[in-house]
């Protein structure tokens, strides 16, 4: 029954993408009903009149649009369905499927933590549809079909959702290139411009470079396993030397790491996600990236098995690189969307370095804490991808209202604006990860994770992990820094350009739905994050294989990792104190009906004229960052001074220019780019052009072959 | 009966904040020979900025209206899970001390916005600048916190303050670098010289007068308020963490009696220290401070690696 949930939520939304198909076959549709008037004359009037507008030139791309969405929405329903049922049930589903090679029939497996990335991918998948009909109305058919973004989405959810079910390697790697290549396509959607299309290809190499490393990995668990088998039962009972775990362990975090972007192999992710349509991008950035650290899991911890303490090492350094390097990124972007996919580079990085911590108390022998430690990596996957997608899908928004993506033009949208900066200041309390937002739940358990360092003996690893909380702790920071920065020049303020003076908010209300739908659940995991903490438990007792379940002493107030002694958090009690204390003040403040506000000017020091340019941006927001960390980024500024007058004293004009680029462009994309060329221009010298000289080739390939087999 | 104490205490602390500010600037105008205003004037200045009548920009969104109270209101929550005269109260309970900084967090963020909101170059500079400094300090105190929560291994704060009184008078050097750094970070994160300046108006130099140039009447109330109140939560956190002595273990009056004076000893002191070095040092330039926060990290950080180190 459960897989039946999860094989509808499949099928759901390829139908969706199939039925996108349909967009220009209006005239078909309209010849047959033609046609088919002759054959059944009986058909009431008014039946006659919806078939009529159905078919009409203005109603039917609406209508179908409409319809696809829904179908998608239906997937996602039934996507969040099995998710939950298999997390209720705490069983395990296994099934084949006569598709796939005559000896290798396709495995299906569904079990607590597939159910969770379903969930994961339900919920943004039922957000993207209530979003979606609205967002890809603007788009011209001609330019920008729908058959093509309607197709390859439901193809990639499609994909994406059985990458979970897969229990082969040959079924995973199907699933898995089906969801990478289908991705290309919608981040080549818009692809009459150049850098859009640079972008996609990009992606695309990466993510075949990616699966080659993954193809590899299965490959070496393979070799070891029963019969060479590619069933992943055959693979976890695999006996691997330490040696060979370890390169299993290299080749998947290279394959997953490639996916989920981080550094420095993250480079298709501020491309590819600003080029990509909103919803997609929210789709890419909130699911897609967490699909990789599912492999990456399933990798390591099932399939594998016996994590070594290295890995965990080789993890958290990474994650810390990676969380770092994002989110000092994403601070000096001025393109929405790009400081978005850094940030998610940054995020992806902390979810790594927990699951690191985790691999390192697994290995050391303190399974209570290594579970502590997965249920935090988890519940960050999940409050990220809960908050991603409403970034990205609010950046659609404003970017389909000031028809902008550049921060630095936008302002004072807070007031054009009302419904979609309130659900934008959710989404940025949550990532800022502040108190009663779910982004902090995920982050403190990842702090009491750190903090159990004293059962460790060994004494590097007892220094390394506080200075991974050290790097945690710093990333929180700044990223709460760079938020800010992002809601207060975009939304605050004066409006500093014509589009943003003229924004107005979204009137389609299923964006907007698609929206508070997000923003709700970030905050009720805020306050209640047992809810969801109840299920990690029990995926990290089944991946973990540890028997005692509860880790976390769930309660619906009190959230006490390991013992109360140690640590404690009632969201709830919280939230109570605030409305409290707030409202007290609030009422008793405001009861004198003569001290109610005034209007008037801003101070403007008494000079007069104060404009949106004199307001800092985000730029000079930026700006001491900048300065500080001013080794981070390969800076280059230039201000040039038009000086007139005695000895060039009164500036008359000023330019400044400024461009930050990522050091893993200069110091490893562009050296192996040249590498390759170099290689390239060797190969040519064999290559002459002269058929004489082709032939004298082929001559003594065949003779040195000839004396091979001879 | 242990939920009306803990509200009681948090009362109190509340209503002491701004004595403590009339103390310190007593003691500042003691040591520059001027003429000090009474130790009641902060309590003045708020009922006066109370009953006038708030002026706000045109500008200004609902989020200016709105922030003061959730800045106060934040506040006076991380007040409530702060042990002030007794520990084991049920409040500390509901938020250990990640969550306090998470509400320390919550406050600035909207002080930030608050600042950002009206679109001038004084509050865009203010937000910058102390999200700048915020963003080096808040890690640096996480750090000092985390040297006393390994050695506890307890992050609520009652069990740790409560594991220091236990194990008495252990000279811990991993104690001594938090202390330091968490000093340095408290001048720092509540404003004071040689970080920012809480008596200039001068926009070179100011970074919190900046974000609240804007504001006035009952909202400027509630955020001075708010910054007095913090000022004493970090006072309060190291007296209370680093010399515990003298909380009261038990809740009966005497014992309360007793912690409520030593704490009061203890504050006075703290702040008396901290007139003495405002007066003595002049506030840096705004491209040192870094220097001085990831000192500040540093400290924090060489406090855990000798816990972990030299302490287990």
């Amino acid at each position: 029954m459960i897989l039946f949930l999860a094989y509808c939520a499949v099928i759901f939304s390829l139908l969706s993408g199939f039925l996108a198909l349909l967009m220009r076959q209006r005239n078909t549709f309209s010849a047959l009903f033609i046609y088919g008037l002759e054959k059944i004359p009986k058909l009431p009037q008014s039946y006659l009149q919806i078939i009529n507008t159905c078919l009409s030139e203005k109603y039917y791309p609406l209508y179908l649009q409409r319809l696809v969405f829904f179908l998608l929405g239906i997937s996602g329903v039934f996507a969040v369905l099995a998710g939950l049922s298999i997390l209720i049930n705490q069983g395990v589903e296994t099934d084949q499927l006569s598709l796939g090679l005559p000896w290798l029939p396709w495995h299906v497996r569904f079990d607590s933590l597939s159910g969770l990335f379903y969930l994961i991918i339900g919920i943004a998948v039922i957000a993207t549809s209530l979003y979606g009909p609205g967002y890809v109305k603007g788009y011209d058919e001609q330019h920008h079909p729908f058959a093509v973004l309607g197709l390859f989405t439901g193809i990639f959810i499609a994909g994406m959702l059985m990458v979970l079910l897969a229990d082969d390697a040959f079924f995973f790697m199907i699933a898995w290139e089906l969801m990478s290549v289908s991705s290309y396509f919608l981040v080549a959607f818009q692809h009459e411009q150049s850098a859009n299309r640079r972008a996609a290809f990009l992606y695309l190499i990466m993510a075949q470079v990616g699966a080659m490393f993954i193809i590899l990995g299965f490959g070496v668990l393979t070799s070891y396993a029963d019969g060479y088998s590619f069933t992943f039962d055959a693979l976890r009972h695999a006996e691997l030397s330490t040696s060979w775990a370890t390169i299993a362990f290299v080749l998947s975090l290279i394959g997953f790491g490639m996916k989920a972007g981080l550094v420095p192999v993250h480079v298709w992710l501020p491309e590819a996600h600003p080029v990509a349509p909103s919803h997609i991008s929210a789709l890419m950035s909130g699911v897609m990236l967490k699909v990789a650290l599912y492999g990456m899991i399933r990798f390591c911890f099932d399939l594998l098995g016996d994590v070594q303490t290295q890995w965990g090492v080789v993890l958290i350094i990474i994650g810390a690189i990676s969380a770092l390097g994002g989110i000092f990124y994403a601070l000096m972007q001025t393109n929405l969307k790009r400081l978005l996919a850094y940030s998610s580079v940054e995020n992806m990085g902390i979810i790594f370095m927990v699951l690191g911590l985790s691999i390192i108390f697994q290995a050391q022998g303190h399974p209570e804490i290594a579970a502590l430690g997965f249920i935090a990596a988890l519940f960050h996957a999940f409050n990220h991808s809960l908050f991603k997608s409403l970034l990205f899908l609010g950046a659609g928004v404003i970017q389909h209202q000031v028809h902008e993506l550049n921060i630095g033009l936008m302002g004072g949208l807070i007031k054009r604006m009302p419904h979609t900066s309130k659900l934008m200041l959710v989404a940025c309390m949550s990532i800022s990860s502040l108190p009663l937002f779910n982004g902090f739940v995920s982050e403190w358990l990842a702090f009491q994770t750190a903090l159990q360092v004293d059962v460790l003996e060994d004494g590097v690893l007892r220094s390394l992990i506080p200075v991974a909380a050290a790097a945690l702790a710093l990333t929180a920071a700044l990223a709460a820094a760079c938020f800010v920065k992002v809601y207060g020049i975009v939304f605050l303020g004066q409006a500093r350009s014509r589009n943003s003076e003229k924004a107005q908010e979204i009137d389609d209300k299923g964006m907007l739905a698609g929206l508070s739908l997000l923003a709700g659940l970030c905050f009720l995991f805020g306050v209640f994050p047992a809810i969801i903490i109840q299920f990690l438990n029990q995926v990290a007792s089944q991946i973990l294989a540890q028997s005692s379940a509860n880790t976390i002493n769930i309660d619906w107030l009190w959230l006490t990792p390991v013992s109360a002694e140690h640590a404690s958090y009632a969201a709830p009690l919280v939230l109570m104190g605030v409305l409290i204390a707030g409202a007290i003040c609030y009422r008793y403040l405001r009861r004198d009906p003569a001290m109610a506000l005034r209007k008037s000017d801003t101070w403007d020091c008494g000079y007069g004229g104060l404009t949106p340019r004199m307001q800092y941006d985000c730029i000079s927001f930026s700006m001491p960052l900048r300065r500080i960390f001013s080794k981070v980024w390969q800076i280059e500024e230039t201000i040039d001074k038009q000086q007139q007058g005695a000895h060039s004293q009164q500036v008359t004009d000023i330019q400044y220019q400024l461009s930050i680029q990522d050091y893993s462009w200069a110091k490893i994309y562009y050296p192996i780019e040249k590498m390759v060329n170099h290689l390239a221009r060797l190969v040519g010298r064999i290559q002459t052009g002269n058929i004489r000289v082709y032939l004298a080739y082929s001559f003594a390939t065949l003779i040195v072959l000839l004396w091979m087999v001879s | 009966m242990n939920w009306l104490l803990a509200l009681i205490q948090t009362l109190l602390f509340v209503s002491l904040a701004p004595l403590l500010a009339g103390w310190i600037k007593f003691c500042k105008c003691y040591l520059q020979n001027r003429k000090a205003p009474s130790l009641f004037q902060p309590y003045r200045d708020l009922w006066k900025l109370t009953h006038k009548q708030p002026v706000v920009s045109e500008q200004a969104s609902w989020l200016f209206v709105i922030a003061p109270y959730i800045i106060f209101s934040a506040m006076v929550l991380a007040a409530s899970v702060v042990p002030l005269i007794a520990v084991n109260l049920p409040t500390a309970a509901s938020a250990d001390i990640i969550v306090l900084v998470g509400f320390f967090a919550f406050a600035r963020f909207f002080l930030t916005l608050a600042g950002l909101d009206v679109g001038t170059a004084f509050g865009g500079m203010g937000a910058s600048r102390e999200m700048t400094i915020s963003s080096l300090a808040e890690p640096a105190m996480l750090m000092a916190i985390f040297t006393l929560t390994m050695t506890a291994s307890s992050t609520n704060l009652s069990f740790a303050i409560g594991y220091v009184l236990e194990h008495g008078t252990v000279l811990r050097p991993s104690f001594i670098f938090a202390l330091f750094a968490m000093i340095l970070v408290a001048i720092a994160e509540t404003g004071r010289i040689p970080v920012d300046n809480p008596a200039t108006h001068l926009e070179l130099t100011m970074i919190h007068e900046a974000m609240i140039l804007e504001y006035s009447g009952r909202h400027l109330a509630l955020i001075e308020w708010a910054s007095q109140l913090k000022l004493m939560l970090y006072g309060v956190l190291i007296a209370n963490i680093f010399f515990p002595w003298g909380i009261a273990e038990q809740l009966s009056f005497s014992a309360l009696g007793y912690g409520l004076l030593n704490i009061l000893a203890k504050l006075a002191v703290l702040a008396l220290l901290l007139a003495v070095s405002e007066t003595l040092f002049a506030k840096m330039r705004l491209f040192r401070v870094q220097e001085y926060l990831s000192f500040a990290y540093l400290l924090a950080l060489l406090g855990l690696l000798s816990h972990i180190i030299l302490e287990s």
